[in-house]
């Protein structure tokens, strides 16, 4: 007994190891990279060489060149993904609460837009936006990417808060209105706390979906007046023609992961599993 | 409190099939109706259509004279326990008490709230629990915190939709001799949805035997068991269940694959005309005819039959016959199998024998059977040919003289015992004290680092 589980969890530390090894290496590559001085890029070493470490590149996006670019992306960025979410999660909300709930006529349809809808290759679209956006004067606005960011994100939500919402008994809204309360009320006190912890799921979910869009970002602005990070990135130009922008380019990506990473670590107790556990017999 | 009254209910769905069929019930004001048949009849429905949870398709729902029909459930004023209870898992059992309360904005102040949910919860018990949430409760004390939600609100009436089926047999004793001194002592009209039997009989004071949506009976439990209106209702009560033997009348002869059985003239009479008839026969009404008193003998008659083999249960045994009935019988005897929600087994009697009884399987032996409690049912219509109406009409008047005396030595032992209800010291009370002693004792032992274990336990 205790050989067996003694060697399952020797088994278990060693698969852990790997998949982190292999998800985490890259991270760790640009890192590294991240404080390589532009002569050390092609040293052909991970870390960087003993005494050359340098945080010049965050200087460089932060103060100096390419602030404007960097600061402006990161700004857009910020601000296009919080909107988005916001927007997604408010009517994936009550799209996903009517789906779980009612029984109406279309409710087959609306599920299936959706996930076709998300299936859609996005690329496909881009171009037409594109012209459509220009003739409308959406074209290079925060909320020419809001729009396309919200064809992302709703499906997803919609699905991911129905199957969550699916799981809530029913018997709570019913017991919330025998004991005196409105649709809405029940709604609001019975349903919508137990809700929370996929409702966050959710828009953490739609949150990187929006953040870490580059097709839309990059083809339908033009300008730092709503260009994401994923897209300024691109436009990052070495101190010289004959000098990469390495550097640069992997301290933004490391700045634009720690948003990422925060949100999952503040939000990881947000998710609480079993919350739902005690509502029904159990 | 209130009184309920269904007038020709209906509920239809969509596709035009009647869950609830034409149900009509006057609820007098403190009466404990219990609705009860198989999966599927409606029993459940019919209670949320009173609550206001399902819409009504047509018929009246008044309470206490009002048309409440199109309102809403919040206006109805009436309690429900669900059969999951459906506490609010967010919230502790303080606040799931007083949930009701919060709700009716502006009626309770914060004082109010705390003594009406402190009282509740010394009714119940769970004065210790109450800064627990649900999620940590074992399933009794869920049960209660769901009653206490319902004793909080002083609503007009109570409703139940199966609240014990989710709790263990002894728990299940428990709570519902709780839920009946409940009732009794707040007086407050209930009504009660279960598939158990014993629920049904020892808490009721008028039992509804719903089948395929529509009311069969209505009576108190007492005569259901011993005037039931029809085969339906005389075989969903009792355990085990009514024998039903084909037989043929001739005079006052009953020809059965167990013999020739002779019965009183009266029933005979009642069912003259009739060729072929069901005989319904509880097994109590069996004995070993070695054991049945002189002065008993001659009002039954006796016959042969080999017992399949007996259960010796310490105060009684159960012995099992076989037998073959004419094949168009059997598909009758199944369809009523069917409608009770049992499996088509073979034909067989079930008898109860005195414990001393020394009848084996086997062998063979003469059976003695009390011809005067028998019951004829007409085969096809599946009628009871021999109820005697006014006899039953005396045993439900007997019992609505006995509720309104509990209720009177109740709510008079409550004043003079104080307001808490606890201290009564009724044994159903005491009980369920020492119950809840040992489980949270069990808690204490096991100290907070086990509470995720006990968690589990309890769920």
């Amino acid at each position: 007994m205790t050989n067996t589980s003694t060697r399952n969890k020797v088994l278990w530390a060693i698969a852990t190891i790997l998949v982190l090894v292999y998800a985490l290496f890259p991270v760790a590559s640009i890192l590294a990279t991240s404080f390589k001085s532009p002569s050390d890029l092609t040293s052909g070493k991970f870390l960087p060489s003993s005494g050359t470490a340098t945080t010049s590149n965050y200087e460089q996006i932060l103060v100096g060149d390419a602030q404007g670019l960097f600061l402006s992306a990161l700004r857009n960025s910020i601000g296009i993904s919080l909107i988005a979410t916001f927007i997604a999660v408010v009517l994936a909300t009550l799209c996903a609460y009517a789906i779980a709930r009612l029984d109406f006529p279309g409710k087959k349809l609306i599920l299936t837009t959706a996930l076709a809808v998300s299936i859609f290759p996005v690329i496909s679209i881009v171009t037409p936006l594109f012209n459509l956006w220009r003739t409308i004067g959406l074209y290079d606005t925060w909320l020419g990417l809001i729009i396309p960011y919200l064809s992302l994100t709703l499906p997803i939500s919609i699905w991911t808060l129905a199957a969550f919402f699916r799981q809530i008994p029913w018997e709570l809204e019913q017991a919330a209105q025998v004991d005196g309360a409105t649709t809405w009320q029940a709604f609001r006190k019975a349903i919508v706390p137990l809700a929370l912890p996929g409702v966050f799921t959710t828009a953490i979910i739609a949150f990187f979906i929006a953040w870490n869009d580059f097709v839309y970002g990059i083809s339908l602005t033009s300008t730092e007046a709503a260009r994401p990070v994923p897209a300024a990135l691109a436009f990052f130009t070495g101190a010289s023609q004959f000098e990469s922008p390495t550097g640069a380019i992997s301290a933004a990506a490391i700045i634009v992961t720690i948003p990422v990473v925060l949100l999952v670590l503040l939000f990881q107790r947000q998710i609480v599993s079993g919350l739902t556990s005690g509502a029904v017999k159990g | 409190m209130a009184s309920i009254t269904l007038n020709h209910l209906v509920k239809k769905y969509g596709d035009g099939f009647p869950a609830v069929n034409d149900i009509s019930i006057d609820i007098a004001d403190g009466e404990f109706i219990i609705l009860v048949g198989p999966s599927g009849c409606g029993k459940s429905t019919l209670l949320r259509m009173i609550v206001g949870l399902e819409d009504i398709t047509d018929g009246d729902l008044l309470i206490d004279g009002q048309r409440v029909n199109d309102k809403a459930p919040r206006d109805r004023n009436l309690a429900m326990v669900f059969q999951n209870y459906a506490l609010y898992p967010h919230l502790t059992v303080y606040e799931n008490i007083a949930f009701p309360l919060r709700l009716a904005k502006g009626k309770h102040s914060e004082d109010q709230v705390n003594k009406l949910v402190t009282e509740a919860a010394a009714t119940l018990e769970l004065t210790d629990h109450l800064q627990r949430k649900p999620a940590n409760l074992s399933g009794g004390q869920r049960q209660r915190v769901a009653m206490g939600r319902a004793i909080v609100r002083q609503a007009d009436a109570f409703l139940f939709d199966e609240p014990l089926s989710n709790l263990d047999a002894k728990l299940r004793g428990q709570m519902r001799s709780e839920i009946s001194q409940m009732q009794r002592r707040l007086g407050v009209t209930s009504v009660y949805v279960t598939h158990d039997q014993t629920e049904a009989m020892t808490l009721g004071d008028r039992v509804a035997v719903l089948k395929k949506g529509e009311l069969q009976q209505i009576a108190s439990p007492r005569e259901l068991y011993e005037q039931p209106v029809n085969l339906f209702v005389a075989g969903f009560i009792g355990s085990p269940s009514m024998n039903f033997l084909p037989a043929t009348l001739e005079g006052t002869t009953l020809r059965t694959a167990l013999g020739d059985i002779s019965i009183p003239e009266d029933k005979a009479r009642k069912a003259a005309g009739k060729r072929v008839v069901l005989v319904g026969v509880r097994p109590e009404f069996f004995e070993d005819a070695k054991l049945v008193e002189d002065s008993k003998r001659s009002h039954g008659s006796t016959f042969m039959a080999t017992l399949t083999h007996t259960e010796w249960l310490g105060n009684e045994q159960y012995g099992y016959i076989n037998f073959d009935p004419a094949p168009e019988m059997r598909e009758l005897l199944n369809s009523l199998a069917r409608d009770m929600d049992a499996d088509e087994l073979r034909p067989q009697v079930v008898v109860t024998l005195d414990a001393a009884s020394r009848i084996r399987g086997g062998r063979e032996a003469e059976i003695w059977l009390d011809t005067r409690k028998l019951h004829l049912f007409d085969a096809e219509s599946g009628e009871n040919l021999t109820r005697d109406a006014e006899a039953g009409a005396q045993l439900t008047r007997e019992a609505a003289e006995d509720r309104a005396e509990e209720i009177t030595t109740a709510q008079q032992a409550d004043r003079d015992g104080g307001s808490a209800f606890g201290s009564n010291g009724t044994s159903g009370n005491g009980t369920s004290a020492s119950g809840n002693a040992t489980v949270d004792a069990g808690a204490g032992r096991s100290g907070g680092a086990t509470a995720a274990g006990g968690k589990h336990a309890a769920g």
